[in-house]
């Protein structure tokens, strides 16, 4: 017969010589959890290392709250890796919806635009995320409609979309905003500071999505295999715009717990991040062959990258070499994927 | 020197779990047209590949102009004396032509450095001997389906090699460009190159074939003068099988029509398909590779929309742009091909099971996962499934399993009508004979089937009617009753020409 039974044939066998009948996987078991013992390894060794100051809850707390913004962007990078997709735009977009949030947020007597207009916070906020669905939706259309490869397409937004932040706030940071709005970012609710909050519950609810959800179930059915999923009545470009809008609000949200933290609007905000969202969404074990990942992996994966910022810069490592050592780890992450899908 | 340019004994190649081929052997005359015959299957293109050296041989001697020979790769073969035009197309679209046609073997200059003026100049050469109109420059990638063939022809013939292989040239090629391309040949043949050319096409084999080899499930079963033979007794030594197993369909009272297709029309593989199907009944839909049997099924399914005609389901028409629609409608469609278009391999057996049917399993959007749960558990057991758990990637399981999980995931949208593509392809004789009981019994519950098969077998034993594609049309109509091997290919083979009408 032709290739095609040949190679079928071969496939065939390939997969009976797979270990599947039977018993518990503890290989599976180790690939999935390894993660948690890595992040544990970490924690005791910077807590040797720094003689007791990393564990302190003080800094442990600011590990987090510094980590959420990076953190809610991955989840969304979770979505869009798991589809086979990239975002590169999430910075740029932070940085957007992060100017534009803090000119709606600004103190009516200190107002670079919008002058006299006194808006409740909320509206501020609302604003920011708005302003990232509406990129992330162009994401979208570019990437479902107009199949253009979604490295291209994003890449393509995070030049513009850093260019209208520039544009938007004249490259100068947006500042001097009311206290509400800066309390998003450095304020607590009975003692858990608000980032962190916000990062819990869209983690949460992005597990809730992705695992009790049709469209979740969806989600993972495209990155396993979308011809597949179309034949089984999946519609890809719809969800293909919904996730990259969803990465959208998420870098929009991003930027509004970055600005609020720091107390001003910059449009040089994120730069970068998009690089430490993918390294949190891989280390956590989502795979660039599409259909695996999950919310908590992407969310350890997000701790570590925090722990490793902040362990190294209590140790005195220089920024430099921080570099290197992410750059490592984020190679060291995509081997073990390799290995998972050998 | 002796008589034979070519000499092949003893060929066997196995593939995992199929014999390819079996102590096969070939010997072929300088100047001289050999065409090979065979079903699907039968092995002429594997005995290709290992004489271009794309296989190697588990066993078995080839000997060319009176040399054993072994063929490491397809350099080797061109080293040899042997090209091969394959039936996928092997260019570099972004190439132009005559880069294509010295690609691997370039021309230099007096400098070392690729020369595309000697390519052009050499090219034009060729195209000019052989009456080619294409300009060498041209990109690959601008060229139709028709040119580009002449282009791997021309290829091949630049070579000098003494040995032609052409698996089924005029597949994509209109009616002028045939006539063109025989003439190639039989220039060729004159200058005392052997061609061995393998076409289903029965006026192509009787217009041009000096000698006709015949293969049949991997065995060779004869050579003769093509003078001695006609298209009756090509056919019966093509079929000449004995139906060792049989699959027969249990017996269920055929209802009303559920589908019913109207003038579908799609590309060259689809023209003018009008049928329709009823409850408890299996439609078979027989044909050779290339006959449009699989895109008649994604057109209806809307894997690529139809240019023009009808799909009815329980008489009401539907519009069908998408798969979504199909399902809708209550059509299921398991694809021929496993890896490409149907299992999700990194996830579960649940989520593969699951996928296609969730929106009845999740109103509002939300998974009720005890039901789902539920329904795929009792799929496991209907189907005997073997699984470790729901939760096991489908990638670990054999091929006939993912088979089962893949007819599970139709089941549980419960359709009125399944289209099956290829139902046994590549699984195992026991799962074979477990899916075949499975089809019966859902006939018996009143699903309405169609079923697309390359095998003769199950064909003959599934179907209560046969239909018969031949390049997109269907040429025929079998019931169960008339059936044989010699009908369903004399259907199979009917060009356009003489298109015999549905009995």
């Amino acid at each position: 017969m032709s290739t095609d039974l040949g190679s079928t044939a071969a496939a065939e066998a390939a997969a009976a010589a797979d270990p599947s009948e039977g018993g518990f996987d503890w290989r599976h078991f180790l690939r999935t959890y390894a993660i948690i013992g890595i992040l544990l390894v970490f924690v005791v060794a910077l807590t040797i290392l720094t003689k007791g100051t990393f564990s302190q809850p003080e800094n442990l707390i600011n590990v987090v709250r510094q980590v959420a913004a990076i953190g809610v962007i991955a989840i969304g990078m979770t979505f869009v890796i798991i589809t086979l997709g990239i975002d590169l735009s999430v910075g740029s977009i932070l940085a957007l919806a992060a100017v534009v949030a803090t000119s709606l947020a600004q103190k009516p007597s200190d107002r670079m635009m919008y002058a006299g207009l006194d808006l409740p916070i909320i509206l501020a906020v609302l604003g920011g995320l708005a302003v990232g669905g509406l990129l992330g939706f162009t994401n979208g259309v570019l990437i479902a409609k107009f199949r253009i490869a979604p490295f291209i397409a994003t890449l393509g937004m995070m030049t513009t979309a850093r260019g209208l932040a520039l544009i938007y706030s004249d490259g100068r940071p947006v500042s001097l905003l009311e206290d509400p709005y800066n309390n998003i970012g450095q304020g607590s609710i009975a003692g858990v500071p608000i980032p962190i909050i916000l990062f819990a519950v869209v983690a949460l609810g992005a597990h809730m999505v992705l695992n009790y959800t049709r469209f979740g179930r969806y989600v993972y059915a495209v990155g396993g295999n979308e011809q597949a999923a179309r034949v089984s009545g999946i519609r890809i470009s719809r969800l293909t715009l919904v996730i990259y809008t969803i990465s959208g609000v998420l870098s929009g949200l991003a930027g509004v717990i970055l600005s609020a933290r720091i107390g001003s609007g910059n449009p040089q905000l994120g730069t970068g991040i998009e690089l430490d969202a993918i390294t949190a969404a891989v280390i956590g074990g989502t795979s660039f062959k599409g259909g695996i990942g999950t919310v908590w992996g992407t969310a350890v994966g997000a701790l570590i990258i925090g722990i490793i910022n902040n362990g190294l810069d209590l140790l005195d490592v220089s920024p430099f070499m921080q570099m290197v050592v992410k750059g490592v780890i984020i190679v060291l992450a995509i081997i073990l994927d390799e290995r998972k899908n050998a | 020197m002796s008589e034979f340019v070519l000499e092949m004994s003893g060929i066997s190649k196995s593939f995992p779990g199929v014999k390819a081929l079996q102590g096969v052997g070939l010997r072929v005359r300088p100047g001289t047209v050999h065409s090979l015959m065979g079903e699907n299957g039968a092995g002429k293109s594997t005995l290709m590949k290992i004489l271009a050296g794309i296989y190697s041989p588990d066993e078995g001697t080839i000997v060319l102009d009176g040399t054993p020979v072994t063929v490491a790769d397809p350099r080797a073969a061109l080293a040899l004396g042997v090209s091969m035009i394959h039936q996928e197309l092997s260019s570099v679209p972004e190439l132009t032509v005559a880069e294509n046609i010295f690609l691997g073997r370039e021309p230099r200059n007096r400098y070392g450095l690729v020369s595309r003026k000697i390519m052009v100049r050499r090219t034009r050469e060729i195209f000019d001997r052989w009456e080619i109109r294409i300009n060498p420059r041209s990109a690959m990638k601008q060229l139709s389906i028709a040119q580009a063939q002449m282009v791997e022809i021309a290829k091949a013939i630049s070579f000098g090699s003494r040995i032609i292989v052409m698996d089924e040239p005029t597949s994509a090629i209109t009616e002028r460009e045939v006539g063109h391309l025989h003439r190639m040949i039989g220039q060729l043949r004159e200058a005392g190159t052997a061609i061995i050319y393998i076409t289903h096409k029965m006026d192509e084999v009787f217009a041009i074939s000096d000698d006709v080899t015949i293969f049949r499930d991997g065995q060779w079963v004869a050579t003769k003068p093509a003078a001695e033979l006609d298209r009756d007794k090509l056919i019966a030594l093509m079929v000449g099988r004995e139906l060792t197993d049989l699959f027969p369909k249990e017996e269920a009272p055929i209802g009303d029509v559920v589908l019913r297709v109207s003038g579908l029309n799609r590309g060259s593989l689809v023209r003018d398909v009008s049928f329709e199907v009823r409850r408890g009944e299996i439609l078979g839909i027989a044909g050779l590779m290339g006959a449009g049997r699989t895109e008649v099924l994604e057109t209806i399914f809307g894997v690529h929309p139809a240019e023009s005609g009808t799909v009815e389901v329980n008489g009401r028409q539907r519009r069908i742009r998408e798969p979504r629609d199909a399902i809708k409608a209550g059509l299921a469609l398991l694809t021929e091909d496993r890896k490409r278009t149907g299992i999700m391999g990194v996830l579960s057996v649940r989520d593969n099971m699951s996928v296609a049917a969730l929106p009845r399993y999740s109103p509002q959007g939300m998974l009720r996962r005890g039901s789902i749960d539920e329904a795929c558990e009792d799929q496991r057991r209907r189907l005997a499934l073997k699984t470790p758990s729901l939760n096991q990637l489908i990638q670990n399981l054999s091929g006939g399993n993912q088979q089962k999980v893949l007819l599970s995931r139709w089941l549980l949208t419960l359709p009125d009508v399944l289209m099956i593509d290829e139902p046994t392809r590549g699984i195992d004789v026991g799962a074979k004979s477990e899916i075949h009981r499975l089809m019966s019994a859902l006939a018996q519950q009143g699903k309405a089937i169609v079923m697309v098969s390359s095998e003769m077998p199950e064909v003959l034993g599934m179907s209560d009617r046969v239909l018969v594609m031949c390049e997109g049309r269907i040429t025929g109509e079998v019931p169960r009753s008339e059936a044989t091997q010699e009908r369903i290919m004399h259907f199979a083979t009917a060009t356009a020409h003489h298109t015999t009408p549905a009995a």
